[in-house]
């Protein structure tokens, strides 16, 4: 298949030490596999995240997206912007899409940006991993490097929030996104049907609602317990470590038994693909996905 | 300030918000049908739901609207945006009304989630990527050095268990990732922030 290049922005979550770092390290070895080459963005910056409005207000939010916007454009140029994580991916696009249809808001924020010495020009596209893979490559170049198909386990797609609203993946239903289930019968597995599919766990609220957030997250597990899964996946990093890390609280002070894995999708297919379970970072997981890490070893 | 002094009703609150809060050109299109209210996921958490706050502001309860922490229990879901037969943005006009009240200083005291989104604005502007290690912290001691220990000692399980997954890092205290050009980055923000202070009436 023909060569893929993008630029890359794979945000804080995702960086050595942090808690996505398994995400990027899955990431890096489904991208070897399927030959797309993604060069990270020269000096790249925090988005903002769904929180940042809050002390942050517009105009400074809208410089942070710009300025990797500009970046790309200066030092990748040509190239589109991929990113893996959901709160990037979407403030970014919020951004061009702001930028691109108010004269006003494109003048102050250039404006903002020429501090820093640069310019945003609005001809970087911002892409998510997940368009990547299902609209650049399609799923049967996702099927062909399967040499270990993941068999008889039961997975739980979880798509939650801000991959799927409100921009989404193009042709997706909001209500019913179905790319993840594809994903992960791509690989092998079986997607379960799961009413908690597109819900909210919370986002930041985690941090500070707590009781609200852990509500959330309860609801989602117990349903991918529900319907059988064995394990959830996940294109969010946010949705990853909130449903993963709250489970161990939610036993504590509800009593129930929560031990549900909580995955990626890159992790399943870099395993799929026949990658080590160190490349898939599963080494990362809270909740060990002891059946991945099984298939793995064969 | 003194022009932003609360008044309980002013009839020209609507106005306000359309030029001073983000996406608040959009409130006067809200048709009171309830779909945002039934589609979010915390919605019994508000004393006001989405719809009740664009009337609110139409009939000019600018104090109401302004000191209440409805906002304050949005997710970012935006499950409301996708819903509204209307399209509106509602989800960004919570954003902005929250942080409209928040500067000018109407945002109920202590409100988690408002003080968890400075500690997190002010971590992620220092060296332009957040650290997570020290704004794990920061929340933990946001209400007091006793409160800070006893949280810290709850979590203290979940913070090992992450440690060993090397998803969190107890040398990120020393300083941690950042971006090069932290001085042009915080020139940038500081410029941003002074065109939309003068804009939105909050320069001194």
């Amino acid at each position: 298949m023909a060569k893929k290049e993008y630029a890359f922005y794979p945000g804080c979550s995702s960086q050595k030490g942090a808690s996505a770092s398994n995400y990027l390290t899955s990431v890096n070895a489904m991208c070897d596999k399927l030959d797309v080459t993604i060069t990270e963005i020269p000096d790249w910056n925090c988005c903002g995240a769904s929180i940042g409005y809050a002390e942050g207000g517009e105009l400074p939010r809208l410089a942070l997206s710009a300025r990797n916007f500009a970046l790309a454009e200066t030092h990748l140029p040509g190239k589109q912007m991929v990113a893996t994580c959901a709160a990037c991916w979407l403030a970014q696009r919020e951004v061009k899409e702001r930028l691109d249809h108010s004269e006003v808001l494109l003048k102050e924020t250039n404006e903002a940006l020429a501090a820093a010495g640069l310019q945003y020009q609005g001809t970087t596209p911002i892409r998510h991993m997940v368009e990547v893979l299902i609209e650049d490559l399609g799923y049967d170049a996702l099927k062909q490097p399967v040499v270990k198909p993941l068999e008889g386990i039961k997975f739980a797609g979880y798509v939650g929030c801000q991959t799927n609203r409100p921009f989404g993946i193009a042709g997706e239903s909001f209500e019913n996104p179905v790319y993840l289930d594809k994903l992960v019968e791509t690989v092998g597995g079986e997607a379960v049907p799961y009413d908690q599919k597109v819900a909210c766990c919370g986002g930041a609220l985690a941090f500070s609602e707590p009781e609200k957030s852990q509500k959330q997250i309860r609801d989602i597990v117990e349903s991918a317990y529900d319907h059988g899964a064995e394990m959830i996946v996940t294109p969010c990093p946010l949705c990853q470590a909130n449903v993963e890390i709250y489970q161990s609280e939610i036993n504590k002070k509800q009593g129930t038994k929560f031990s549900m894995p909580v995955l990626y999708y890159s992790q399943l297919m870099t395993i799929a693909y026949g990658g080590s379970a160190k490349e898939a970072g599963l080494d990362g997981q809270l909740i060990r996905a002891t059946k991945l890490e099984e298939i793995a070893k064969k | 300030m003194s022009e932003h002094a609360v008044a309980p009703y002013r009839n020209d609150f609507l106005r306000e918000v359309e030029k001073n809060v983000e996406e608040g050109h959009w409130v006067k299109m809200c048709m009171q049908c309830g779909v945002c209210a039934g589609s979010c996921p915390l919605g019994n958490a508000w004393a006001h739901p989405p719809q009740e706050i664009f009337m609110m502001i139409r009939a000019g309860k600018r104090e109401e609207v302004l000191t209440s922490d409805s906002m304050w229990m949005c997710t970012s879901c935006y499950n409301c945006i996708v819903r509204c037969p209307r399209q509106l943005p509602i989800t960004h006009i919570m954003h902005g009304l929250a942080n409209y009240a928040h500067r000018l200083g109407l945002a109920p005291k202590g409100q988690p989630t408002q003080a968890t989104a400075t500690l997190f604005w002010n971590n992620l502007i220092k060296k332009g990527r957040v650290n997570e290690l020290t704004f794990s912290l920061a929340l933990y001691f946001k209400d007091g050095f006793v409160q800070g220990i006893k949280n810290a000692l709850g979590m203290q399980s979940i913070g090992l268990g992450l440690m060993k997954a090397k998803r969190l890092n107890p040398m990120e205290i020393l300083g941690g990732h950042g971006v090069k050009d932290q001085s042009g980055l915080q020139a940038m923000i500081a410029k941003a922030r002074e065109i939309e202070d003068r804009k939105k009436g909050f320069s001194k």
